[in-house]
């Protein structure tokens, strides 16, 4: 049976920090319109590997395949290009700037006309009814828009973080740990946007911790221990018990634990 | 369902303005004009003000440098010393070479920002600390216009050099005068004021001082864009050291030693947080007003200079202090 092509791949990554081998020869895949969560102990290298998939840092060795081909990306902005959009562990907002700004930090539009191409003067009007547009369709609740994100709740902050990642996503949306630091109200909102993103048919890549949210959310589950990718189970198929024991390395991994590679 | 709808308006409250980092400079400075005019029939007079301006248009155009420099959480200790070797520079070379004088005005400026670029390369790719990087340079740029001069150097003869010295008067016969450099360090503060407001650049120096690893998350060349930065700082410096011909008349080695702290005196005093990504430009303006309203009205009143020593580090330490708790608070 011929498998669809993934719309985002990496196979053997090898990332070392010193003596610290964060991604000892790693292998991932994520197929169109699939929730894929990421789980694994602290350090397991979930986060490492999803900043090679952004292009946030670059891998030593392997490779990166978008719907098939080959990439190499030199930066954030080469992961862009593709629709690749991320939202980091550590929310990655500035937190003076307003949500406008935030969402529009590196592709400011400008002006039209002279005002925009010889003056470089921002387009500040149509990034507002644009950021206004990204927000009401996730259905996301603020009181302005131009208010300072540091003005916002731990929940909302993250809200913008997501839906900036919705909004210009075209291809996959990366998450890791969106709700964590959250409380059970505003991670029931995260969790919310995540849902509209996915029914937007939009794959996700989705790292957590929480393993009720995985179960709930995830098409499949990415196991990593150690840099590697030793297991990918359907939710369904598993108890959270038992993937917890795979994860930490207290069940054996058996070769039926890999069928949903 | 409600969602996000039009902006909200800023809403003014007492509280909110007192917290305002500017507002307490400023009523210092109200309390203290009052002062000075109970003192001195000249303090308000319409020519005290344009030799107020006069006064700080060289500290002014350096704080501009200084002020981008802060908002993307670094400081510049060695802006008065690349100010002194690029308007000797600018000097000398005229003098000596007999180069034609807008082209050594343009090397003056290109030194400037070499010195700049040097600065900046050194943060972002050594990844020294701002701090200790503008220390050395400080040295390295005090040493060198010693080493290329050490005498003062006269330049009214050289129209090109003091011709922002030179005023205009509004307001007819016996009107006010103005000097050109003062209408320059004005206009070059709205300049840099619309760059930092309205465009992606300025946006994107606020966000490397506020957050710089969301900045380069973001896709953003924050290696590029702090180097620049620094750079147009240095531009500024060699604006500010042609400025400062133009109003002494002279190229002095000796110059701008003092200017650093000056500077940063302004930045803060006008509101701009030292740990960066916040703050207004046209804060600095008023900084840089403050400064000199001060000096000026405690020499009116004959108060020995030291005293204006002290009453600036004051001045600097209490706005910084409201800084402090500002963005402690915000924490
Ligand atoms: N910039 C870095 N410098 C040095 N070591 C690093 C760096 N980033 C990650 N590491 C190391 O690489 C390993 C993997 O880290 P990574 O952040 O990918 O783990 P993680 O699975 O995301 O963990 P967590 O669940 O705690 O977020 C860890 O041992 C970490 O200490
Ligand atoms: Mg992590």
């Amino acid at each position: 049976m011929s498998k669809p092509t993934p719309v985002l791949e990496a196979r053997g990554l090898i990332k070392r920090y010193g003596h610290v081998t964060a991604l000892d020869g790693a292998d991932f895949e994520v197929m169109p319109g699939e929730i894929m969560a990421i789980i694994g102990d602290n350090g397991a290298g979930k986060s490492t590997l999803i900043k090679a998939l952004s292009g946030a840092l670059i891998p030593d060795e392997g490779e990166i395949l978008v719907n098939g081909n080959p990439v190499v990306f030199h930066s954030p902005i080469d992961a862009r290009h593709y629709g690749i959009e991320t939202v980091y562990q550590d929310l990655a907002v500035a937190p003076a700037l307003n949500i406008v700004e935030n969402m529009f930090l590196g592709r400011e539009i400008r002006r039209p006309g002279v005002l925009g191409s010889v003056f470089r003067m921002l387009d500040k009007k149509r990034m507002l009814t644009e950021a206004t547009e990204y927000m009401s369709d996730l259905q996301f609740r603020i009181q302005s828009m131009q208010q300072a994100v540091e003005t916002l709740s731990g929940g909302q902050r993250q809200g913008v973080a997501v839906a900036r990642a919705a909004a210009f996503a075209e291809h996959v949306v990366i998450m890791d740990e969106p709700t964590a630091a959250l409380g059970v109200k505003e991670s029931g909102m995260v969790l919310d946007l995540i849902r509209k993103i996915r029914d937007r048919g939009l794959p996700i890549i989705l790292i957590s911790h929480n393993m009720p949210h995985v179960f709930e959310l995830a098409d499949r589950i990415h196991i990593q221990r150690l840099g590697r990718r030793i297991a990918v189970i359907h939710p369904k198929d598993y108890r959270m018990s038992e993937a917890v024991a795979i994860m930490t390395g207290a069940r054996d991994v058996h070769e039926e634990d890999k069928q949903a590679i | 369902m409600t969602t996000t709808s039009a902006p909200a308006k800023p809403r003014f409250s007492l509280v909110s303005i007192l917290a305002t980092p500017t507002v307490g400079p400023f009523i210092a400075l109200v309390l203290a004009s009052i002062l000075f005019a109970s003192q001195s029939d000249r303090f308000l007079s319409a020519s005290n003000f344009s030799l107020i301006v006069q006064q700080v248009m060289v500290v002014g155009t350096l704080a501009i440098g200084q002020t981008l420099v802060i908002l993307t959480a670094g400081i510049d200790l060695s802006n008065g010393m690349i100010m002194a070797f690029s308007q000797i520079l600018m000097a000398k070379v005229f003098m000596d070479n007999a180069v034609p004088a807008p082209l050594a005005i343009l090397l003056g400026f290109i030194a400037a920002m070499a010195f700049g670029a040097a600065n900046g390369l050194l943060v972002t790719r050594l990844k020294l600390p701002p701090f200790i990087v503008t220390l050395g340079m400080f040295n390295i740029a005090f040493a060198l216009t010693r080493i290329y001069t050490t005498t003062t150097i006269r330049m009214t003869d050289s129209p090109w050099h003091v011709f922002f010295g030179r005023t205009f008067t509004v307001g007819g016969d016996g009107g006010t005068k103005f000097t050109y450099g003062s209408v320059l360090m004005v206009l070059l503060f709205f300049i840099a004021w619309f760059v930092l407001r309205e465009t992606a650049i300025g946006r994107r120096v606020y966000a490397i001082g506020d957050n710089p690893e969301a900045t380069r998350l973001a896709g953003i060349n924050t290696q590029r864009l702090l180097v620049g930065v620094y750079m147009v700082a240095g531009l500024f410096y060699g604006i500010a050291g042609l400025l400062l011909i133009s109003r002494t008349g002279v190229a002095d080695p000796q110059a701008g030693q003092n200017a650093n702290l000056e500077s940063i005196t302004a930045v803060v005093l006008g509101g701009t947080s030292l740990f960066g990504g916040r703050g207004n430009i046209l804060g600095t303006l008023l900084g840089a007003l403050i400064v000199g309203i001060f000096r000026n009205g405690l020499t009116l009143m004959g108060v020995d200079s030291i005293y204006q020593w002290l009453i600036t580090g004051v001045l600097v330490i209490l706005a910084v202090a409201v800084d402090q708790v500002t963005q402690r608070r915000a924490k």
